[in-house]
C-alpha cells in the first residue's frame, strides 16, 4: 500500500452489481474529499464473464490506475484466482464467506447474516468497504438516501439498516485497515465524473443543442449523458439509422443553425468519413467525438486502444483543414470539447475530440467547472448587410462570414461540388484553386491557435516520455517512480495540427525520447516525424486492449534503457 | 404576392427535352401558389441530374452527397421546424444509395416533402440501371439485362403507412404542381414519386411510354390503405397519378428554432451540480 493512496478492486460477473457498488464507493471517497480515479474493465456481455471496477484514491492527486491491489473485493472465486497475485504485501481480500480465499489475508463477509435477502448484498458490500477504507458512515447514508428516495421511505430505511449493520460488523473485525489522511484543501465543490460525461458537459457548456448518433460502445454514454442532462435544457437529439445519417443529419442541422455534434467509435466513424468531407467542402461546422476501442473491425468492443489517430487524421476524401484534440484527463475532456465547438464555428470545418474507453469510463474527482469564465463560443450570423450575400466569399484568412438561412431575405446556398463564391457549381480551374486554397488557408488560423503540449519534469532529462491523450497518467507516475535516471513527460492534448516550435526543444534536449502509445505502430510518433523530421529513439506500445499503466510503462522502459 | 420570376431563370446542364424542366416549372408554380418566397424555404438535394435542381432556382440550398439528401433535410427540419423543407433527388439517390435513409424518414414522419425525380435510370453517370429500372432491361452495365426486380417506392411507402404518398408525371405539369403543393401542405413526411423520361439514357420508359401507361386518379379514397396498395401494384402496367395514400398520424415532434436557442447558465450549473 502506498502511503498516499489506496487501490480497491471489485471483481465479479456482469450483472452482479459491481459497478453499482464501485460507483457508490467512488462517490463516497470523492465526497469525503479524496482524489480518486476509476478504471473499469468489462467484457462485451450483459451477464457472466469477469469484470472489474478499480477505485484508486488518496490524499494527493491520482493520475493513473495501478496494477497493485490493496483491497480486492471478490464477488466470485474467479476474481481471487485472477487478481490475488496483484495484492500488495499488506493487501487483503474481502469476499463472501462461501468463497475460498486460500492463504491470503481475508475478511469473509457473512452475507446471509447481514442482509435479509440477496437484493441487499450490494449494500452489505458498500457498508463493509466503507468501514474498511474509513469513510464516514454519514456519507454512505446520504448516498443511499439519494439513491433510494424515489422508491419510498421503507426501502430507504431497510437499506440503511443493512448498511449500519454491515459497517459495524466490519469495524468489529480484527483487521488492521489503514485510514488515509484527507487532502488539505477542501474548499471547492468536487464532482465525480467520467470522461464521456465531461465531454457531454463541455458540449452543453459550449451551447451544443443538437446531437445525432448510432449507439456504439464505448462512445454511447456521451450521447446518453447529453440526452439525460440536456433535453430539459432544450437540446435536440436523434438516434439515427446509421452513422452516415448521423453525420449528414448533424450537417443539415448545423447549416440551419444548430450547434451540432456526433458521437461514435472507430467503426461508426469509418462510416462517417464521407460526411466529414462534405462538412469540409461545404464549410459546415460539426464536432465529432470519437471514443476509441481496439480494431480492426469489431475488435475488442469494450476495451481500450489509441489506434484510430490515423483514421481521424486522414478521414474524408480531398483536402481540408481540421484539428484533433486528445484529452488526457476528465477536465481536459470538458475544456477541449468546449474549445472544439468554438473552433468548428470560427473556421467552419470539422473538429474532432479523440478519447478512448479507458478515459471514457474513468470516473475521477474534478473541481466544479467555472462556466462563467469560459471563453465565448463563436457564433454564425443570423442577418447580414451584404447584398448579395456570398456564402463562399474569398477572404484573407479564408473564413467567409457564415449566415444561417431563414432569418433574413438573403439566400444561403451551400454546395458539395466545387463552387464559386456565390455557391454555383463551376469547373473553372482558377476558381478551383482559389476556393480550395481558401479552405486550406483556414488551416493557418487553426495552426495559430494550437494548444502546445504540457511538459512535466526537469529540463534536459535522460529520458523523455512522449505521449498523447489518456496515456499521460501512466507516464507521469512511471516518470515519478523511475529510479536512477531523470525521466520527464511531454503530453500532447492537441495532436493535430502540430507547431514544432512549441516542443522541438524538449525533444532535442532529452537524452532519449520514448514514444508511449496505446497502439502497435506508434502512430503519433510517426506523425511527429512526418511533421518535424524528428524520430523517437524507442517505443513503449500497448495493444492488448488494456490501458497503459505505470507498471507497464516502467517494464517497457527497463527493457529499453 | 409572390411571382414565379422571383425564383429566377438559370442556364442548366440538362439535355433538351429532359423531364427535369417541367418538374422545375411545377415546383416553382407550387411554391408561388403556396405564397412562399425563395428565402422562406430550405431545399436539400443529393447528387445526380435531379439533385442539381436547387442550383437552377433561387432558394436556400444545401446540395450535399449522393444518397444523403434526406438526412440533411431532416437535420434542417430539426434545427428549424418553422421553415418548409423540400428534399429533392433522383431514384438512385433516394432509393439506392439512400435506401436506408428513405425507410427511416418514413418512420420519423418529419414534416418535409421528398420529390423523387424517377426516370428509372442513372442519367448523370450515363445510363446504368437504377433501383427502379425494370428487370431484364438492357443497360451499359447490365448487358444481359438488369438481374434484380425493380424497387416499387410507392408500394414500400404505403406498406409502411407513410403519411402521404403521391405519384406524378412530368407530362402532366399542372397535376404535378398540385401534387407538390398538396405534399407541402401535408403535415408530415410526403413522398412524391415523379415519373419522368430520361431522353438520353432510357429508351424504354420514354415520354410516350409514360403517357400511354399513366392516368390521373379519380374517385380514389386515399385513406383506403388496401385500395392504395392495389394501385401501387398496378405499376408498370398502369401508372395511377395522384395521392395514392395519406393518413393523419402525428408528425415527428417539433421544438424551438435552434439557431436562437441558448441555455440558461444557472440551469447549466444545476446540471453540473448533479455530479457533486
Amino acid at each position: 500500500m502506498s502511503e498516499a493512496n489506496m487501490n480497491v478492486v471489485i471483481g465479479g460477473e456482469a450483472g452482479q452489481g459491481l459497478a453499482t457498488v464501485g460507483q457508490l464507493l467512488a462517490k463516497a471517497v470523492t465526497r469525503a474529499g479524496y482524489h480518486m480515479l476509476v478504471n473499469q474493465d468489462y467484457m462485451s456481455r450483459i451477464r457472466g464473464g469477469h469484470n472489474f471496477f478499480s477505485i484508486r484514491f488518496g490524499s494527493t492527486s491520482v493520475d493513473s490506475h495501478t496494477e497493485d491491489i490493496d483491497i480486492l473485493v471478490a464477488l466470485t472465486a474467479e476474481t481471487v484466482e485472477l487478481h490475488a497475485d496483484e495484492l500488495t504485501d499488506n493487501g487483503i481480500i474481502i469476499a463472501g464467506d462461501d468463497i475460498d480465499t486460500g492463504d491470503h489475508k481475508a475478511l469473509k463477509i457473512p452475507f446471509k447474516e447481514l442482509a435479509p435477502k440477496q437484493l441487499f448484498y450490494n449494500v452489505v458490500a458498500l457498508g463493509v468497504l466503507g468501514a474498511s477504507v474509513c469513510v464516514d458512515p454519514s456519507i454512505l447514508e446520504k448516498l443511499l438516501k439519494e439513491r433510494f428516495e424515489k422508491k419510498g421511505e421503507d426501502i430507504v430505511k431497510s437499506n440503511l439498516e443493512v448498511l449500519h449493520k454491515s459497517y459495524e460488523w466490519a469495524k468489529s473485525q480484527e483487521v488492521d485497515f489503514t485510514c488515509l489522511e484527507l487532502p488539505e484543501s477542501q474548499g471547492k465543490t468536487k464532482l465525480m465524473m467520467h470522461g464521456n460525461e465531461a465531454i457531454a458537459m463541455g458540449a452543453l457548456a459550449a451551447g451544443c443543442n443538437f446531437v445525432s448518433f448510432y449507439p456504439m460502445t464505448p462512445s454511447t454514454s456521451v450521447a446518453t449523458t447529453m440526452i439525460t442532462k440536456g433535453r430539459h435544457l432544450g437540446m435536440k437529439y436523434e438516434q439515427v439509422e446509421d452513422e452516415i445519417a448521423a453525420m449528414n443529419i448533424a450537417i443539415g442541422a448545423s447549416f440551419a443553425g444548430a450547434k451540432a455534434m456526433v458521437t461514435t467509435s472507430g467503426g461508426g466513424f469509418a462510416l462517417m468519413t464521407e460526411g466529414i468531407s462534405l462538412a469540409g467542402v461545404s464549410e459546415t461546422p460539426v464536432v465529432t467525438i470519437v471514443v476509441q476501442r481496439p480494431g480492426p473491425a469489431t475488435g475488442l468492443a469494450t476495451r481500450t486502444e489509441q489506434a484510430d489517430l490515423n483514421l481521424v487524421l486522414y478521414a474524408g476524401h480531398g483536402e481540408f483543414p481540421r484539428a484533433i484534440f486528445a484529452p488526457g484527463t476528465v477536465e481536459e475532456c470538458f475544456y477541449l470539447t468546449h474549445r472544439a465547438f468554438d473552433l468548428a464555428e470560427q473556421y467552419q470545418t470539422p473538429m474532432f475530440v479523440l478519447s478512448d474507453q479507458y478515459l471514457a469510463d474513468s470516473y475521477r474527482d474534478v473541481e466544479m467547472f467555472d462556466i462563467d469564465t469560459l471563453p465565448e463560443v463563436a457564433e454564425p450570423m443570423l442577418e447580414t448587410d451584404a447584398d448579395p450575400y456570398l456564402r463562399y466569399e474569398l477572404t484573407e484568412d479564408g473564413v467567409s462570414p457564415r449566415l444561417i438561412p431563414g432569418f433574413s431575405n438573403q439566400l444561403v446556398r451551400a454546395d458539395s461540388h466545387e463552387h464559386a463564391e456565390n455557391s454555383s457549381m463551376t469547373e473553372d480551374p482558377d476558381n478551383r484553386v482559389r476556393q480550395n486554397s481558401k479552405r486550406l488557408v483556414k488551416g493557418c488560423g487553426i495552426w495559430q491557435d494550437v494548444i502546445g503540449p504540457d511538459y512535466y519534469g526537469e529540463d534536459n532529462p535522460d529520458v523523455l516520455l512522449m505521449c498523447w491523450g489518456s496515456s499521460v497518467g501512466a507516464c507521469l507516475e512511471a516518470a515519478d517512480t523511475y529510479e536512477g535516471k531523470k525521466v520527464s513527460v511531454l503530453h500532447f492534448k492537441q495532436v493535430y495540427p502540430l507547431r514544432e516550435e512549441q516542443f522541438m526543444d524538449y525533444l532535442e534536449s532529452a537524452g532519449e525520447v520514448v514514444a508511449v502509445e496505446g497502439n502497435a505502430t506508434g502512430q503519433f510518433a510517426k506523425l511527429v516525424a512526418q511533421e518535424t523530421g524528428f524520430r523517437v529513439g524507442s517505443y513503449v506500445l500497448r495493444f492488448d486492449g488494456r490501458p497503459l499503466s505505470p507498471q507497464y510503462v516502467l517494464k517497457g522502459l527497463k527493457s529499453i534503457i | 404576392m409572390v411571382s414565379i420570376e422571383q425564383y429566377g431563370e438559370f442556364d442548366t446542364s440538362w439535355c433538351p427535352g429532359c423531364g427535369n424542366f417541367p418538374l422545375l416549372k411545377g415546383m416553382k408554380e407550387a411554391l408561388v401558389d403556396l405564397g412562399l418566397q425563395p428565402h422562406e424555404i430550405l431545399v436539400s438535394s443529393g447528387i445526380g441530374q435531379a439533385a442539381k435542381t436547387p442550383h437552377y432556382m433561387k432558394c436556400n440550398m444545401f446540395n450535399g452527397l449522393h444518397g444523403r439528401s434526406l438526412p440533411v433535410a431532416q437535420g434542417m427540419k430539426m434545427a428549424n421546424p418553422e421553415m418548409p423543407v423540400i428534399c429533392e433527388s433522383g431514384d438512385g439517390c433516394s432509393y439506392g444509395e439512400g435506401g436506408n435513409h428513405f425507410l427511416a424518414a418514413i418512420r420519423r414522419n418529419m414534416d418535409i416533402t421528398l420529390l423523387v425525380h424517377n426516370n428509372q435510370i442513372y442519367g448523370l453517370t450515363k445510363g446504368q440501371g437504377s433501383p427502379t429500372t425494370t428487370r431484364g432491361q438492357v443497360t451499359k452495365t447490365q448487358p444481359d439485362g438488369v438481374p434484380s426486380e425493380a424497387f416499387n417506392p410507392v408500394a414500400v411507402a404505403i406498406s409502411m403507412k407513410a403519411s402521404f404518398v403521391a405519384r406524378a408525371f412530368t407530362g402532366e405539369t399542372d397535376h404535378l404542381a398540385s401534387m407538390i403543393k398538396a405534399g407541402m401542405e401535408h403535415k408530415g413526411f410526403a413522398l412524391i414519386d415523379i415519373m419522368q423520361p430520361c431522353v438520353s439514357f432510357n429508351k424504354v420508359n420514354t415520354f410516350g411510354w409514360y403517357k400511354e401507361h399513366s392516368y390521373i386518379l379519380e374517385d380514389h379514397d386515399p385513406s383506403d390503405w388496401i385500395a392504395a396498395m392495389k394501385l401501387a401494384d398496378e405499376f408498370p402496367d398502369k401508372i395511377p397519378l395522384g395521392v395514392l395514400y395519406t393518413n393523419d398520424k402525428e408528425p415527428y415532434p417539433t421544438s424551438e428554432v435552434l439557431a436562437k436557442k441558448r441555455y440558461d447558465k444557472e440551469e447549466l450549473k444545476k446540471v453540473l451540480q448533479s455530479y457533486a
